[in-house]
This record gives structure tokens, sequence and C-alpha cells, in this order.
């Protein structure tokens, strides 16, 4: 593996977030947002009494994991849908670089980008809610490394999709993290579902994270054994969606949808 | 020696034979042009050389290199540019140029970038995004980027087709001064048969994924009845049947 040419695709990443207000803008808006309105809510919810402080919490925990989640998916996916808008394909996969060095440069470009989202939204949670992050202590780190190599999963996969079915099926992408977010227990308990989507549910890594949260927020115990088979599965995931691109990678070369990539394959 | 080496090369899309069974070489400081009719497999050749398209059957050989088992070396080995990739408009040309030395592994990447700005007389667009270019500004600097890495084998795909006269001109010089200094060999793909007879030593002429006739500009047009390589190319595109083989 070469580091250069992984550079170069950070340094791409790099250019592209510096010179352009807009995408440095789009990094925080909907994470802020989210802030914004569910802050609110957890306030009500308070002031009303209906609730305990436990689970106004909660709420914003559940805010701030989700929207990290959802940066590391759109930040992979982003630096590759780079390569789609600009029509770049055939520049970049006629150089020596190897898949595993493209795919290494999103990673860790998007390790920077989503971890200074994460800690601006986490500052801005406790300044204007009073909500620390650090009240999940140490479990906090297994939590976002779930949730980081879910989100990397998330993002290959929509690449694999785009770069199998054609730029058109950048519409399919958005959405794959928010379709699974009533699944994972994100704002409520995964018991709260029926049998078939709990079933669903325990198969998804976020799940984990989520009801582990709740439990170190409202009963104040870290379940170590939740945490392992999280971490297990969202391995596995990571593998498996660097698979599937790799697969469709193959694919397009011995199909010539690389050489010949246009506005509508789909 | 060879810096491209083809043999037995073919590529079956759904059937239809795009190239078939071609075999051809190309030798350091030798300029070699790929002609033929659209839709002859010259753009197919190209594509599996650069390693983004996989031959059905054949192999190609890099500075003696195997496309198909160390397809990232034999990518270090050459470089290419064609009017249908550009770079990408939302960075600038010296960040493009930066880049892209990085992907091919370039040493002193500011240095190179730097000489291929003057060479290239794209220093005053260094600081501008690639997308705001005219389209020969933008051919330029997809002609500095096929040099980042003084490539042993560099492929052109019509690479003065959006240039006027005087920059096509520049553009010929430099290439065949960089053919001549014996760094690469270049395989050529151009309609423009004036320009070919001017620059190329050898002419490949493909016609339906097949090479119909080979050899130096000057001469083959005579050695099958034309009068110049413009009539030999229109007669292959629309009655190859009747050349005399």
């Amino acid at each position: 593996m070469s580091l250069k040419r992984m550079y170069a695709i950070i340094v791409r990443q790099t250019y592209l977030y510096r010179d352009n207000p807009s995408r440095f803008f789009q990094m925080f808006s909907w994470m802020l947002i989210d802030l914004v309105l569910w802050g609110f809510l957890s306030e009500y919810l308070f002031d009303i009494g209906n609730t305990s402080f436990s689970i106004a919490l909660a709420l914003l925990g559940a805010v701030l994991l989700w929207g990290f989640l959802n940066r590391v998916h759109q930040g992979v996916m982003m630096a590759f849908l780079e390569d789609s808008w600009s029509r770049n394909f055939l520049n970049i996969f006629a150089t020596p670089l190897k898949l595993s060095e493209y795919v290494g440069g999103f990673v860790v470009s998007t390790i920077v980008t989503s971890v200074v989202v994460f800690v601006v939204v986490a500052f801005l949670a406790f300044l204007f809610f009073g909500f620390s992050i650090f009240i999940l202590g140490v479990s906090l780190v297994p939590f976002l490394l779930i949730l980081f190599l879910f989100g990397v999963s998330l993002g290959i996969l929509a690449a694999a999709i785009v770069l199998r079915l054609g730029p058109s099926a950048e519409w399919f992408t958005w959405p794959i993290a928010a379709v699974l977010g009533p699944v994972v227990g994100v704002f409520y308990p995964v018991s709260t579902l029926p049998s078939w989507m709990q079933a669903i549910a325990y198969l998804l890594p976020p799940t984990y994270v989520f009801e582990g949260m709740r439990s170190v927020l409202i009963g104040g115990t870290f379940g170590f054994q939740d945490v392992v088979v999280g971490m297990s599965l969202v391995v596995v995931y990571a593998l498996g969606a660097y698979g599937v691109f790799a697969w469709v990678y193959r694919t397009v070369i011995r199909n010539g949808q690389i050489a010949r990539y246009t506005a509508e394959s789909l | 020696m060879s810096v491209l080496g083809v043999t037995n090369l073919s590529k079956t899309y759904r059937g239809v034979r795009a190239v078939d069974d071609v075999s051809f070489s190309v030798r350091r400081g030798e300029i070699v042009g790929l002609l033929g009719p659209n839709v002859a497999g010259k753009t197919t050749t190209i594509n599996m050389i650069l390693g983004v398209l996989e031959p059905s059957a054949g192999s190609i050989l890099i500075d003696g290199i195997d496309v198909g088992k160390r397809r990232s070396e034999a990518m270090g080995r050459t470089n290419f540019a064609a009017v249908y990739a550009q770079l990408p408009g939302n960075l600038t040309v010296a960040q493009n140029l930066r880049i892209f030395g990085f992907l091919y592994s370039v040493s002193r990447v500011e240095t190179r970038v730097r000489e291929l700005l003057e060479e290239f007389d794209l220093v005053r667009f260094a600081e501008m995004k690639c997308g705001v270019l005219s389209s020969g500004e933008q051919t330029r600097v997809g002609l500095a980027k096929a040099m980042l890495n003084r490539p042993p084998l560099l492929l052109l795909d019509e690479p003065t087709a959006s240039l006027d006269p005087s920059s096509a001109r520049t553009v010929r010089e430099r290439i065949t001064e960089y053919a001549r200094s014996d760094t690469g060999g270049v395989l050529w793909t151009s309609h423009n048969m004036h320009e070919v007879e001017a620059v190329c030593d050898r002419v490949l002429f493909l016609s339906h994924g097949n090479i119909l006739l080979e050899g130096d500009p000057k001469t083959l047009a005579g050695e099958h009845g034309k009068s110049n390589l413009e009539e030999l190319f229109i007669t292959i595109a629309r009655e190859p049947l009747s050349l005399e083989l």
C-alpha cells in the first residue's frame, strides 16, 4: 500500500472543503438542525415534568451519536461521489492507485471531518442545552468506534451502488442511514418494536450503541457484552462492504462501465 | 526495446467483437499512430492498455510489466491524455497536477508541477479552477498531467482536437521532442491525417476491431494506390474490401 497515493485522495478532500464554503457548511448543517430541534424538545419534556431528566438526556445523546453516524456515512460517500460528479473515474482508475488506497483515503479524510463536526456540535450541546456527551464516560469510545465503522460500511456500500448502477442511483444512497434509523432504536428502546423488527435490529451494530447509551444514562450500567457483539458485527459489515465494492469494481472493469461512465447508466 | 507489447488482444461485448486478436508494439523513442474510423476499436484498445477495461483474451505488457497481473506497477509506467477525460473542474490547475503527481508517486512534486506549468504555458492559469478554462487550455492541462511521471508509454487520444493551429503545432513539437529524447514511446490516435503524417513514425489502421494495415505514414498511401493518407483513411472507412492489400 502506498501512503503517498492515499495522501493524494486526502489532499483532494482537503482542497474541496477548504476552498468551498458550501461544502464546509453542509458538513455541520443537518447535525446542527437536529441539535436545535431535539434540544428544545428535550427542554420542553423536562419542563412539563411528565418525563425524567434521564430521558431528556437520552434524546440529546441519541441526536449526537446518530448525527455522527450520518456524518461518517456521508463523508465517505461524498468523497467517492466527487469522482462521479466530475466524471473523473477514467483519470483516477488509470493511475497506479489501488482500491485499498482509494477507500483508505476516503476513510482517513472522513475521520478528520467527522471528529471535527462531532466535537463542535457536542460543545454547542453543552453550551446551549447543558448536555455533556462525556456523561457516557468510557463507553463513549466503543460507541463512537462502532458508529464510525458502520458509517464507513454504509458509505462504501453506497459507493458500490453508484459505481454499479450509475450516477442516477445516487438518490438511493443518501437516505440509507435514515431508513435504518427507526429499526436501530435511536430514540426509543428496541423492545418497543414488533418482534420481527427486533430480530432485524439485533443484526445491526448501531442497535447495541443506542441500547447501551440508554443503559448508561438511565440505568447507569455499561453492557460490556453488548459492545463486544456490536463491535464484532460491525467488523463483519465493514469487511463485507469492502468485499462488495471490490466485486463491483471488478465487474465494471470487465463490462467496460468505468470506461463509458455516463450520466444515465441506470 | 518495446515500451508496449500487445499480443492477441480481444474484447467481446455481449457477443460482439470490438477488438479481435490484435497484436502490435511501440518501441522507446517511437510515435505510433493508431488510426481508424469511429467504432473501429481504438478507444477500446486504449482503455484495455490503461487497465480500465479487462480484455476477453490476450496480454498487454507496459515496459515489460503485465497489466493483467501487476496493474498498479504497469500504470506507474504510463499516462494518458484524452479529450473525453478532462480533469476535475472544481480544483485549480496546480491542485489537479499536484494530486495526480502524488497518485503517480512523482518525486519532488512541486518542482515537477512548476516545470510543467511553464512547459505548457499554464503559469497564469495555475490558481484558476479547471472548469473555467477554455477547451484548448484544458487540453494543455491534460497533457501536462500526462507528462507528470515522464511515462515510458504515453497514450494520447486525439490530443490536439480542440487546439488552435498554433497551440497544436507547439503540442506536436513537445511530444515529438519527448519521444526523440528516448524517454518513452507514444501511441497516438488522431483523425487529422496531416498531423499523423507529420508526427508518426509508423501507423496502424484499425477497422472493425482488426489491424488492416501497418506501415510508414509517408509511403503507406502510395503503396495502396492512394494519393495521400486521408484518401486511404476514407477508403478504409467506407470500403475496406476494395483495398489492394
